[in-house]
This record gives C-alpha cells, structure tokens and sequence, in this order.
C-alpha cells in the first residue's frame, strides 16, 4: 500500500463555525495507482489533495491520520511536513501557470528551490534535461523567464519540476482545467508515462472531468459532500456504477454518437448540504430518488465486490 | 530595443516643449504688473522720470515687443542657457537665482526621500512577517502619513526647536556666519539642515512602510509563494522573492518622489525658511518675477522629466516582463 488515509477530517475555520469540508475518509492507494478524484466543487477533493501535502491558513486538521509507504505523515505539524514535501509528495497545483516566480529565470528558480531543500542542483542537472525534452521542451527554457512560455510550456515545465526528485505521491489538482482541449488529452498521456518510467509512484488526479480521468487512471473515487461515496476500478465506476450519486454523474455525460437536439442533457435536481452544519445520515439523501427511512443513518463505506467501495444502503 | 528608447526621447521632447511653453505662458497670463512693482519700490513722484523708467525696464524684459517675438526670443535665449533677469533681485541672472537655491533643495530632499524609503521599506517587509511589529509599525505609519504636513513640520519646529531649543528653526545657516569651509559653518549648515529633514523623512516613511507591507503580504498569498511552500521550500527564500517583487512598485513611487526633488518642498521650505526652490517659487510669485517663475519651472520640469527618464531605464534592468516586452516577445 502507497498510500493509506484513514478517517481524515479536515475543517475549515469561519466566523460562523467549522465547514466539514472534508468528514472521515478512508481510502488506500496502491503502488503504481493512478486514482481519478472526482465530485462537484465543494465536495472536498481539492481539501483532500491539499491536506495531504499543506494545510492553508484556514483549514484546521481536526482527527484521522495519513499513511505514505509504512511511515505516519504528520499532515498537522507544517514544519515536520517540510520533509515529506517535494520529496515523498509533490503536486502539479491549479494554478501551473503562475506557479513560477515572474521575476526570475526559470533555471535559476529551479536551482535556488533544489538548493534550499538540501539538493545539490549538479545532480539532477542531467535529469533534469532528459525530462524537459521528454515533455517536448527544448532545455532553453531554463534560460528564459516564465512569461516567455506559452501556458502549456509552463505547465509542463511544472509537471517535470513537481516530479524532478521522484516523489512517492503525486497530486495533479485539475491540471487540465485551463487547458485547451487538444493539450488536455497529451498532458494526461504525460501524466501516466510519468508513472510508468516509475518518476512517480502512485499519483491522485483531482478533477471535475470524469470522461478526461477514465482514459488515465485505474480507479475512481466520487466524493460527495466532504465524504466518500464511491471507489472502483475505472472502468467500474463508468459501466456499473453503484452509489445513485455516481450514477447520476454519469447519466449527465454527453454520450459519443449520440446527438442532444430532441433531448436534453439532464443535471442532477438540487444541490448539495451546507457543510456548516451537515445533515446527519447519509449527505447525498435530500437530492436521492432511492432515499428512503435507513439513510438517516450514515452508509458506511464499505467493499461490496473486490475493489469496489459504495457508500450506500441501496448498493448491496 | 533602440526603437523602444527612440519612441520614449520623442515623447520625453513633446513633453518638454509643451510644458515650457505653459511655463512660459503662466506668469504673462497672471494678473499684475511687474513692470508696475518695481515702479512702485522706487516711489517716484515725477510722472516724466517714472515714464522713463518705466521705458527703460519694459525695453529691459522685452516687454515691448509683440508676444509672439518675446515667446521665439525666449527659446532662442533658453539654447543659449540664458533665462533671464530676475525681476525680483535685479539685476541678477535668474540662472545664477536658482542655481544658489538649487544645492539647499537637493540637500534637504534627497536625503529625506531616499533614507526614508529605504528605512519604510526595511520596516514594511519586517512589519508583514511579525504580528507584533504589524501591530505597532502600522498604526503609527497611518497617523504619519495621514498627519497634514505643515502641522507635523510646525510641531517640530515647535517642539524641539523652540521650546526644547535644540534645533534653530529658521535659514539654512547661522546669519551671522558666511559660507566657507570652516567646521563653525559645516556644523551650523547641519544643525540648519535637521529639522526640515526630520519632517520630510517622517511623513514619507510612514506611506512606505504600508505600501511595502502591503505588497508583501500579497506576494507571500501570491500563487508561485503558495507553490513554493507546498513544495517545502523555506521561508526565507519565499521571503526573498516576495521582497524582490514587492520592491517593483515601490521603484516606480521612488522615481515620481525623485522627479519632485528639483522643485524643493514649498511647504517644507516655507516652514523652516530654507532658502531652496520652493520658497523661491513663492518670492517669484509674490514678486511677480516672470522670469524666475520659469526659470524655476522649467528646473522642475527637466527634472522630472530625467528622473522618469533614469526610472524607465532602471525599471527595464530589474523587471524582466518590461524588456520581454520591448525585444516584441509574447505578451
């Protein structure tokens, strides 16, 4: 196992009180998994990915704990973390195209970084080139200031830089997001040759794009209202979803071949439970045309067939 | 990056001409006679001998030729580097005016605005990282700059110039004393020089020390300083390169403070009666001195104008986004 969290809550500080943005997930990873996370904005995959290598300002790390390759990850203890980060785990964050300092060359960014984390930048210069001209980058860039890249030339100089000490753990928070539809397809591809030259052990790709996520990844995990709802092999989760909330989600995807000008695409009705207070039982009820007197009780998550995890009452 | 600076000397020349021609065209345009004043400081009764003279001091400024021969006569003048007589101190050249007020300006100004700059910026960067210096530098720098400065200037020429007595509050020098070289005088020039220069670096330290602060929080929550702390770097490079970028805007505020160096600070100058630009302006005008009125303009305005001109060049070495830019790369 790559990668084990159990029962991980994770709130964020308001004014008003706790949002229980991330409630109690328990899942593991497995060397060499590359996990699609998916669910809606607000349904706590970016406070998972982010919790696993730092807490911002706001959140506050309230119980459960974190597990990378046998060894306890001290995900409340920012200062102790510093270890993991960037060595065990890393992240390709959102925001890839204004991750680099404007104002300094990218080589001279990359160096000064390795440097101040104890890594003599002469020994991974090499590697470094060879990875920069795996993703199609000539190793010019490294002369250049982040402004003369183009956004995809950033990202991918992200991506390289993110991974260059070959972390265990690789979060890609919506890497694909701001790109345009031809690059989404080749930076995913990157994303899993990334994990097959082994620069990467196990990776979680957060996302709203589940179509994007079935082509790379092994398994999907659905959350829903800071709590899990679904975990399976990928092809599982899209041909025999069993959580109704991950078979609506799938139900609301354009099909190929398939032309929406009689029918429309349908949504899910209503929307998901303020976090301030979260209902009791199970979250997904309000909005769940299967609900019924036992989902006031929470579901737990539970395996019904190898692999396969639903959170869900109606899923046996 | 020649077409870049060949546009901006054009521009700068534009500007140049069109601003000294509006220094040119502001004292003919004020009410008043100068022509008039001076008459009247020589108190004649003899209407024959006051029309004489009156003859004689119009020939004297030109002022009897038509105003369009005076504005082509006074960029003919200006090549030659000759602005005039002042009318005020007459018979004195106006440049030999202003270049005797010009070193008390720059001495007093220059180091106001630097010192105060770099000691705002030190406090501001400091002040972002610890909660307890926020607490105290911030407030403190809001009453600074929002205090008016004639009040402050007049608390500390209040405060400790007459009522402690440590510091004269009038002049650049003791008047009994004539410039030269001895230690009397350098001491007294300093003495002089403190109490304008205390409240100039007072009420400009306060506005710099919240900008910088302000510019370092926003880089600290900026998205590469985010990505550097996930990736464990320390703080003390996110700090570096916060302050690095922090500093951009800061360099700009520092090049329009210099730009007004050459004009003095009235205020200032009027305050502690130091004789610099300033208070010459305020002579020329109540002396109605067309003459030195542009001369001292037209030292404000070339002064600008460099100070912009240096800050752009400046600007160009520590901003890489700027040369990208000029060298026609991507936006």
């Amino acid at each position: 196992m790559s990668l084990k969290v159990s029962d991980l809550r994770v709130y964020y500080r308001t004014l008003r009180g706790d949002v229980h943005a991330l409630d109690g997930p328990t899942f593991t990873l497995a060397d060499g998994e590359i996990m699609g996370l998916a669910g809606e904005s607000g349904s706590g995959k970016s406070t998972l990915s982010k919790s696993l290598i730092r807490l911002d300002g706001r959140m506050r790390y309230v119980g459960g704990s974190v597990e990378l390759d046998g060894t306890e990850v001290p995900i409340w203890d920012d200062a102790a973390m510093n270890r993991f980060r960037f060595k065990e785990i890393s992240i390709i964050p959102q925001y890839s195209m204004s991750a680099m300092n404007p104002t300094r060359k990218i080589g001279v960014m990359i160096a000064e970084l390795l440097e101040s984390r104890g890594v003599r930048f002469k020994t991974v210069r090499e590697e470094l080139h060879r990875r920069l001209e795996l993703v199609g980058l000539d190793t010019e860039v490294l002369k250049r200031y982040p402004i003369e890249l183009s956004g995809g030339m950033k990202q991918r100089v992200v991506m390289v830089l993110s991974t260059i000490l070959d972390p265990s753990l690789l979060i890609a928070d919506e890497v694909t997001s701001a790109l345009d539809v031809s690059t989404q397809r080749a930076v995913a591809e990157m994303l899993v040759e990334f994990r097959d030259r082994r620069f990467v052990k196990s990776m979680v790709v957060v996302t709203h794009d589940i179509s994007l996520v079935y082509q790379i990844a092994d398994s999907i995990m659905v959350m829903y209202a800071g709590r899990l709802a679904e975990k399976a092999p990928a092809r599982t989760i899209i041909e025999a979803p069993r959580h109704p909330y991950t078979r609506m989600l799938i139900s609301a995807l354009p099909e190929v071949g398939v032309t929406y000008a009689e029918q429309r695409l349908t949504g899910i009705p209503g929307s998901p439970p303020g976090l301030l207070d979260p209902p009791k039982g199970c979250r997904f009820r309000a909005r769940c045309p299967l609900a019924s007197d036992e989902c006031a009780t929470e579901p737990p998550f539970v395996e019904v067939t190898p692999d396969h995890h639903v959170a869900c009452w109606k899923a046996e | 990056m020649r077409k870049y600076f060949a546009r901006k000397i054009f521009v700068y020349a534009l500007t140049f001409f069109v601003a000294v021609t509006i220094n040119w065209m502001i004292p003919r345009f004020m009410p008043g006679d100068p022509v008039q004043s001076r008459l009247a400081r020589a108190s004649l009764n003899n209407p024959e001998a006051s029309q004489a003279m009156r003859d004689y001091y119009t020939s004297v400024f030109g002022f009897d030729l038509p105003i369009w021969q005076q504005y082509l006569n006074f960029w003919g003048a200006l090549f030659k580097g000759d602005l005039g007589i002042s009318v005020w101190l007459f018979p004195t050249p106006v440049t030999d005016v202003i270049l005797r007020a010009v070193p008390f300006s720059l001495g007093l100004l220059l180091p106001a605005i630097l010192l105060s700059w770099v000691v705002g910026n030190r406090f501001g960067a400091y002040a972002a990282r610890s909660k307890w210096l926020d607490n105290t530098v911030l407030p403190v720098g809001y009453v600074l700059t929002a205090t008016p400065y004639m009040w402050l200037a007049l608390l500390l020429a209040w405060g400790l110039g007459i009522v402690a007595g440590w510091f004269p509050v009038a002049g650049a020098y003791s008047f009994a004393l004539r410039p030269d070289f001895s230690w009397m005088f350098v001491s007294s020039l300093v003495q002089h020089w403190f109490l304008p220069f205390l409240s100039m670096f007072l009420v400009a330290l306060g506005g710099w020390a919240i900008g910088m602060r302000n510019m370092i929080i926003y880089e600290l929550e900026s998205e590469y300083s985010n990505y550097l702390q996930a990736l464990g770097a320390p703080r003390r490079l996110i700090r570096k390169y916060a302050f690095r970028n922090a500093m951009l805007p800061q360099i700009t505020g520092l090049a329009v403070q210099l730009g007004t160096v050459v004009a003095g600070s009235l205020l200032t100058e009027i305050v502690f009666s130091y004789p610099g630009l300033g208070f010459l302006i305020l002579q020329a005008i109540q002396n109605q001195d067309f003459f030195l009125l542009q001369g001292a303009f037209l030292f404000i305005v070339a002064g600008v104008l460099i100070a912009n001109f240096i800050i752009d060049i400046v600007y160009v070495l520590v901003d890489p986004r700027t040369r990208i830019q000029l060298q026609g790369g991507v936006k």
